[in-house]
């Protein structure tokens, strides 16, 4: 009868489903380790203080308007993004062979990046090139790509659960063994779902083999500043990698170090090889926008635009960022620690190696069930629990829950 | 040398390049009526009195944080805009088949019907499925349903340049030879860019042959409010459709209605036959939202939600909506006005029995070159005019300029 009567049910996406049922457990003890936003120590969500600070400024400015964004975005936020990826300094910026796209979140820098290398890297919408995402990876990482139109999507080696860190040797191995221009897609910093990062020496070896085999880098920078802290340091990798002469992508996301969430805050930043290229790949990058979402939305541009271009905001930003550093760090910490005090069987030592929002624990799927079920500890099948969601007053519990699963599960 | 030395250069987007050698003229009465956006009477844009209250409410409201939407969106915001459309006693939504995607404004509520329509309508991914649009229609129709994969999307006539009106035998001659199941677009109100809407006996006519024929109704309504003043009324032609019991998707935009351009706030109407086919419509619709944009952007959408919830801040804004009318419908009237009292050859009615936005003057694009290169009067090359960028100081010299167009330009270009 209708039209639609064979559409099937998708099913929810796993980690807003897990929050889902966490709001409705009506365990007092419960603790969601699920989804990855930032929560205070009260375990509440954060706006930034420098946030709500522009946010009124923006109010108050009465020579502001909502009269359409430029296709490609707010200029001074295009700009201001891609000098905090790539630094002041940057060589390329100076050479003016580096352009952005304002886009929906990192998700949306993801998909216009896609859809751009679908259309034309590697030949003429060459659907075939390989892209290659780690093992494991963001769930939405391989839909994104699959949805841009690209047919062979790949894992290549990371994660060693044996040994809980990276699987080098087995990422050297896919990177040696991939079809020449395959397209690899980075976690700049604080891997998601690992916490797991190369080394600086490991990845100037990854470096070396990409550019050998004409591989293609695409980096997701979801994290900058909120991993260990440090602009900078979040983003050795990228500017290595730019050092280094590659043409190369990076999909920035603002969500979580501005905790903007809900304003889509993302910019694609077009690392090109020369000003010329920039030009023609920016206007079909345009091309795409258009039939897309028309040009992206301002408010969250304009308060991450204010806030890096003005220096007594974005100082203030900086220590708004490492007070979520810090705060991630400390309960890496005393999770580690209470586990160890609580001799729970195996090495937590990967607790507070990792970095991020996020910590693969290690936990195997039965073990995780046993803490959803009978804990009411809500994390994802893989292990993944975010740190944010611990507090000092939840962590006790927390690492019980683990002892538990980790003594009485196999 | 460069992994991207072969990717040509694309050609800008006409109407934004209009505005931008329109930015760079020096002369000194250069007009702008090219990009729609509504201008005041002193030719700036217009930020609406109770979006402006609405923001201060939001940024003094501290229980309000930025945590993720739902995919989406906010579910005030998608119920309230549905309703907009639909009515406050629609059967459809007490029926509780009435559902909805809060999108990227209007071209973010399109891309999310067509992508579903391609994968899950007239079979399985079947690109093959034809997409009609009306000649002419907004420039990016073509390309918002070809990027979503459709590989036949084909004219449907629409406007008779000769009697400046509606083809309304073409239109209906293309719904009853195209092929069963055609998706059809449909512009709710204030075609853009002909300004020239059916009549309600002509809707009739229309939805009689789509049903008929099993066509698919996609309509996209980016002017409710801002063409008659009145949101009833703008919104007959959906209403009636749904009445009849089109299982239909409605692509509704608030970025002209409430000035909203820049915050993105769209929504894509999904009108199920039954609940349980909403459910699923739905579950669909969130895998494609979450690989395009993951969840939506905020702040457009709480200021139209608190807006049409508030009952005081509602009334306001069709306020504002009709004050923004009134001023399109009063150029057009002085338009019409001026260019009959300087005899300029042709008949004018069509300007004031056109609606909204536009207006498709008829000059070539000859006389159009005219305009932009001597007069330095900025429309796009059909002949499209933005009556937002009419104001009392240079309505003359644009009815003189149309003047001279008209009779000193040659009516057949080469």
């Amino acid at each position: 009868m209708s039209v639609f009567s064979d559409v099937p049910q998708a099913p929810p996406v796993a980690v807003f489903k897990l929050t889902a049922d966490f709001r409705e457990d009506s365990h007092p003890q419960k603790v969601n380790l699920g989804v990855g936003a930032y929560r205070t120590d009260n375990c509440q969500p954060w706006v930034l203080p420098v946030v709500k600070k522009v946010e009124r400024l923006i109010v108050e400015d009465e020579s502001l308007n909502h009269e359409y964004l430029p296709i490609l975005g707010l200029p001074e936020f295009r700009s201001a993004s891609s000098k905090v990826a790539l630094g002041d300094d940057s060589a390329a910026i100076k050479d003016n062979r580096v352009g952005g796209v304002q886009a929906l979140g990192g998700t949306g820098a993801l998909r216009i990046g896609a859809e751009f290398l679908r259309r034309w890297y590697n030949g003429v919408n060459n659907t075939a090139t390989p892209v290659y995402v780690s093992a494991p990876t963001w769930e939405n990482h391989n839909a994104v790509f699959a949805d841009a139109g690209f047919k062979d999507i790949r894992p290549y080696h990371y994660w060693d659960a044996a040994k809980r860190g990276l699987d080098f040797t087995g990422f050297q191995d896919d990177l040696e063994k991939a079809p020449e221009h395959s397209i690899f897609v980075l976690h700049a910093c604080a891997h998601n779902p690992t916490g797991t990062d190369p080394t600086q020496e490991e990845w100037k070896k990854i470096a070396e083999i990409m550019k050998r085999r004409n591989l293609f880098v695409f980096f997701d920078s979801a994290y900058q500043g909120f991993a260990s802290g440090s602009l900078d340091k979040d983003a050795w990798a990228i500017r290595f990698f730019v050092s280094e002469g590659f043409e190369l992508f990076v999909a920035q996301s603002f969500s979580k170090n501005f905790g903007l969430y809900n304003e889509r805050v993302g910019n694609l930043t077009v690392v090109a090889q020369d000003s010329e290229n920039l030009t023609r790949i920016l206007s079909q990058m345009e091309k795409i926008v258009r039939t897309t979402w028309s040009n992206p939305p301002s408010q969250g541009a304009r308060i991450v635009s204010k806030t890096l271009n003005c220096p007594e905001l974005f100082a203030e930003w900086k220590a708004n960022v490492k007070t979520m550093a810090d705060r991630v760090l400390l309960m890496r910490d005393q999770l580690k620690s209470k586990l160890q005090a609580l001799g729970t069987p195996g090495t937590w030592d990967h607790i507070t190696q990792q970095i991020g929002m996020f910590s693969f624990t290690g936990l195997n799927p039965k073990q995780v069930e046993f803490m959803i079920k009978e804990k009411h500890v809500y994390l994802m099948a893989s292990g993944r629990i975010n740190m944010c969601g611990l507090t000092s007053k939840n962590i006790d519990y927390v690492a019980q829950s683990i002892h538990d699963a980790v003594t009485t599960i196999q | 040398m460069s992994v991207f030395s072969e990717v040509p250069q694309a050609a800008p987007v006409a109407v934004f390049k209009l505005t931008q050698d329109f930015t760079n003229d020096q002369f000194p009465k250069k007009v702008n009526l090219g990009v729609g956006a509504y201008r005041t009477d002193e030719g700036q844009p217009w930020v609406l009195p109770v979006v402006k209250k609405v923001e201060k409410i939001i940024v003094h409201d501290d229980r309000l944080n930025h945590e993720y939407l739902p995919i989406l969106g906010l579910p005030e915001f998608r119920s309230s805009a549905s309703k907009i459309a639909l009515g406050d006693n629609s059967p459809a939504i007490q029926e509780n088949r009435v559902g909805a995607v809060q999108c990227l404004g209007g071209t973010g509520a399109l891309k999310m019907g067509a992508e579903f329509l391609r994968r899950f309508y007239n079979g399985d991914n079947n690109t093959k499925t034809p997409v009609y649009v009306s000649a002419p229609t907004w420039e990016n129709h073509n390309a918002v349903f070809s990027n979503a994969g459709f590989e036949d999307v084909r004219p449907y006539k629409y406007w008779d340049g000769e009697k400046r009106g509606l083809d309304l035998t073409g239109f209906l001659g293309d719904l009853e030879s195209c092929p069963e199941r055609s998706i059809f677009v449909l512009h709710a109100c204030a075609h853009n860019p002909t300004g020239t809407d059916p009549t309600q006996e002509q809707w009739k006519q229309i939805a009689e042959v789509m049903m008929r024929r099993k066509l698919f109704v996609f309509f996209d309504s980016a002017y409710q409010g801002f063409a008659s003043g009145s949101l009833e009324k703008d919104a007959w032609a959906v209403r009636y459709f749904v009445s009849l019991g089109f299982e239909m998707f409605c692509a509704q935009s608030f970025s002209k209605n409430f000035g909203l351009y820049n915050e993105r706030v769209g929504n894509l109407t999904v009108v199920a036959r039954d609940p349980d086919n909403l459910k699923r419509i739905l579950s669909q619709m969130e895998k494609i939202v979450r690989t395009t944009w993951s969840n939506p952007p905020s702040q457009g959408a709480r200021i139209v939600a608190i807006t049409l919830n508030t009952p005081e801040l509602f009334t306001e804004w069709k306020d504002n909506v009709k004050t923004m009318a009134d001023r399109v419908l009063l150029m057009r009237a002085q338009l019409k006005a001026k260019l009959q009292s300087l005899g300029t050859p042709g008949t004018w009615e069509h300007i004031t029995d056109q609606i909204g936005m536009f207006s498709f003057t008829g000059l070539n694009p000859k006389q159009v070159e005219y305009m932009v290169k001597e007069k330095h009067i900025y429309l796009m090359a059909s002949g499209r005019i933005n009556m937002c960028g009419l104001t009392t100081k240079n309505i003359d010299y644009v009815a003189e300029s149309i003047h001279e167009a008209v009779t000193k330009v040659c009516e057949l270009p080469d």
